[in-house]
């Protein structure tokens, strides 16, 4: 095996931490962070450079590349900041559905959209009061006359309200009680009977909208079907170790960044008539805190190039979620806490770095489905 | 478990406070919250009602209560999922430094106005520059005639915008040893040459007034100096036993909220039909979290004891204060995990108590200076423990 990145990937990973130092600006991001908005100009700038839609087809006015060059894209993106880092690399996270699953008509009518930075897209398919649980959808979608007639509560929409197009996990069998009866739909969000509602307050991801949307009666064409009919929760569980991957990514550039605020303070910052970075301990806590990050980053490449290579590994991709959002909690703590008073403080940066390692711990998936899922796939079911 | 031996009066204030707590603090916290301040008027009818500064002597307006009054107003707060409203910070940390090495003119001026909540006090030690270091301040104060002239700027000041009365301490820039040189003054609020700064943002405790303070030519008569010339040092070490076991009470307090208000949920909420706590791997985590409230219990209270009876408990206070506000962070940590999605939403309480909790490991000097304490105390040959 080659250990090391190939040229055209250290072009990109280069790229994209020129284009976040370039582009994210501390200040806009503290205000836009604290009102939950997000700078559209820099998501355009990034689409125009390759960056959203790395992985995907040519054809769609993606990058051609894998998903180990997008996992190298959110590193570096959320080293520099984490809370644009996210809020850039979930913007496309709808259209993943649509780039496995639908038609070639669907996919040339919105991925090249998405591509271009004309519109980000939205995943509708969390219920209130069902957890992580996709089989409590009690949305349904029925077959009218040639359109799919949409009913029902989403929560904890993806982009919600700022999405072009939503990707939309419906009940389309209703009597079955089997994962077999429902179908992801793709659903425009001008379409009638679309209230986009309840912006969630949220501790972290906060540059994400994540919202509540209700469909009354909301029609679209049947091509909207997004894959086979029945299939949906199987194929957004397929399309679950990629967003794994990706949130290990996010959280091990959240780290990194933790980790080089954390690094320069001690450096600079003397109490007791010496560097702070002078004393063992702080030495030690540097060390855990690069040991963790180098562990987690090693997972993460590892998950993706397994991916990219068609190796399904679901438990790599949950071992690398886990491990990652561990060690972004676990540096941005540290790191608070060898900044002391400032590290408590918004403006030092490092407890938004705690916040957004939180909200991705949290995000897809909490540890202990991650560990069900490592479970199944390390020793399977006894039976 | 009754280390404490809470007698019937202490239970009925008890009652009384959660009464209290109920009506006048729960409806009012995510006003608070949003406002970055907690009223005056808040702090006032907490006076009224007689739930500040419960040590006090009745002499000077109190109640004269025993540190387990204390110990009720801090646990009591600790469940009103909100940490700005620093009655403990008034109560139980800086208006014992007045009672304690105040004058009795002192004494008589600021202590009715600090029980009845028309007096809020803050006190002020960290500098920009210097925080576990606390010998390495800066802050200057330099006699003129009857007056001490104070320059300098503090950091991080809890109560900092709401404060009427300021404990600070300040140097005597013409003696040398910085433990000798450290003295101890009373700053009103108003005096020419004190400004208080903006609100800082924080990770947490949003409702909390935390500021910068500055001090340029600022004078004060020369009475306003609080115990003896040069004592500072040793009173902040003499009152920080107290000021950690405070911080222990409230961390294990929050702990055992937040934990308990976990265990409901998983009781109650659903996923699929089927209740969390019936998951084996909760059921676990709640077992092991439960374990550590209770052996954090059981330590805090026989300290609470010890202090009571005046006892010199520093390192195991240092202990207390390390382990309680770790411990406060893993289990709230573990129940975010446990909840999983709807915890990130601001609108689920533990959210605020993740982000409020964090600061307990650094406040009252951080857990790293708690352990170079015990180091300390560990650095002989036999019987360290």
């Amino acid at each position: 095996m080659e250990f090391q990145l190939t040229k055209s990937q250290k072009e990109i990973q280069k790229a994209a931490r020129e284009f976040a130092k370039g582009e994210f600006d501390k200040d806009l991001v503290l205000e836009m962070e604290k009102q939950q908005s997000f700078p559209e100009d820099i998501r355009i700038k990034a689409a125009d450079l390759g960056f959203i839609g790395m992985h995907w087809p040519e054809a769609y006015e993606g990058g051609g590349l894998g998903m180990f060059e997008n996992v190298l894209a959110a590193e570096a993106f959320c080293s520099k900041d984490s809370s644009l880092g996210i809020a850039l690399m979930l913007s496309g996270s709808a259209s993943e559905y649509l780039l496995h699953y639908g038609t070639d008509d669907l996919k040339s009518e919105f991925l090249p959209k998405v591509a271009n930075g004309d519109m980000v897209s939205g995943s509708a398919f969390f219920e209130p009061g069902e957890g992580y649980d996709l089989t409590g959808t009690s949305t349904t979608a029925v077959r009218d006359g040639g359109r799919w007639v949409i009913d029902g509560w989403k929560t904890g929409v993806l982009n919600g309200g700022a999405a072009g197009f939503y990707c939309v996990l419906c009940k389309t069998d209703p009597k079955s009680a089997s994962p077999d009866g429902f179908s992801i739909i793709l659903v425009e969000a001008e379409r009638d009977g679309i209230t986009v509602e309840n912006n969630q307050d949220k501790l972290g991801m906060r540059m994400v909208a994540t919202t509540d949307i209700r469909f009354q009666d909301v029609r679209v064409p049947e091509s909207h079907l997004v894959g086979k009919p029945g299939k949906g929760v199987k194929q957004a569980l397929a399309l679950n170790d990629q967003n794994l991957i990706l949130v290990a990514a996010m959280a091990t550039g959240t780290a990194r960044g933790a980790y080089a605020r954390a690094l320069d303070y001690v450096k600079q910052r003397e109490q007791f008539g010496k560097k702070i970075g002078q004393f063992q301990i702080t030495r030690h806590k540097l060390a855990e805190m690069a040991l963790s990050i180098e562990q987690a980053a090693l997972m993460t490449y590892s998950a993706a190039w397994q991916l990219d290579r068609r190796k399904k590994n679901q438990a790599m991709a949950a071992m690398a979620k886990l491990s990652a959002c561990r060690t972004a909690l676990d540096v941005s703590s540290e790191a608070i806490q060898l900044l002391g008073g400032y590290g408590y403080m918004t403006e030092y940066e490092v407890e938004r770095c705690y916040r957004d390692a939180k909200a991705l711990m949290l995000f897809e998936d909490n540890p202990i489905g991650l560990k069900d899922a490592v479970a199944t796939g390390v020793m399977g079911r006894i039976k | 478990m009754n280390i404490l031996n809470y007698s019937d009066e202490h239970k009925a204030f008890r009652q009384r406070l959660r009464v209290y707590i109920e009506s006048h603090i729960l409806p009012k916290v995510e006003q608070w919250e949003m406002e970055h301040i907690v009223p005056k008027e808040a702090w006032k009818k907490m006076g009224q009602n007689g739930f500040l500064c419960t040590a006090v002597s009745k002499v000077y307006g109190g109640m004269g209560g025993d540190f387990r009054y204390s110990a009720i107003c801090i646990e009591e707060m600790a469940k009103t999922h909100q940490s700005g409203f620093m009655t403990l910070l008034h109560s139980d940390i800086v208006v014992p430094y007045i009672e304690s090495y105040g004058s009795e003119e002192q004494k008589q001026r600021h202590l009715p106005g600090c029980v009845s909540g028309d007096t809020i006090t803050a006190v002020a030690m960290s500098e920009p520059d210097a925080g576990s270091d606390l010998a390495s301040m800066t802050t200057t104060a330099v006699q003129d005639g009857d007056k001490f002239v104070i320059n300098g700027s503090k950091i991080f000041i809890s109560n900092g915008v709401n404060c009427d009365l300021v404990v600070m301490a300040a140097k005597d820039p013409s003696i040398e040893n910085p433990h000798k040189a450290i003295s101890l003054y009373l700053v009103d609020d108003g005096t020419p040459g004190f400004k208080k700064g903006n609100t800082l943002e924080k990770l947490g405790m949003h409702s909390q007034d935390t500021t910068e303070l500055f001090f340029t030519n600022c004078r004060i008569p020369v009475t306003n100096r609080l115990g003896e010339k040069g004592e500072g040092f040793v009173m902040l070490m003499q009152k920080l036993q107290q000021e950690r076991l405070v911080c222990s009470v409230w961390g294990l307090a929050r702990a055992e909220h937040v934990l308990q208000w976990t265990i409901d949920y998983c009781h109650e909420a659903r996923v699929s039909g089927t209740r969390l706590f019936d998951s084996q791997s909760v059921q676990f985590a709640l077992a092991e979290m439960a374990t550590q409230v209770k052996m954090s219990r059981a330590f805090v209270e026989n300290l609470v004891a010890e202090h009571m009876e005046k006892k010199n408990v520093v390192v195991e206070t240092s202990m207390a204060k390390y382990q309680t506000s770790d411990m406060v962070n893993q289990v709230t940590d573990r129940c975010l995990d446990i909840i999983g999605r709807e915890a990130i939403d601001e609108g689920c309480p533990l959210a605020r108590e993740w982000r409020d909790v964090r600061v307990m490991s650094i406040f009252a000097g951080t857990n790293e200076i708690m352990k170079g304490i015990i180091a300390k105390s560990l650095n002989h040959s036999s019987e360290t423990l």
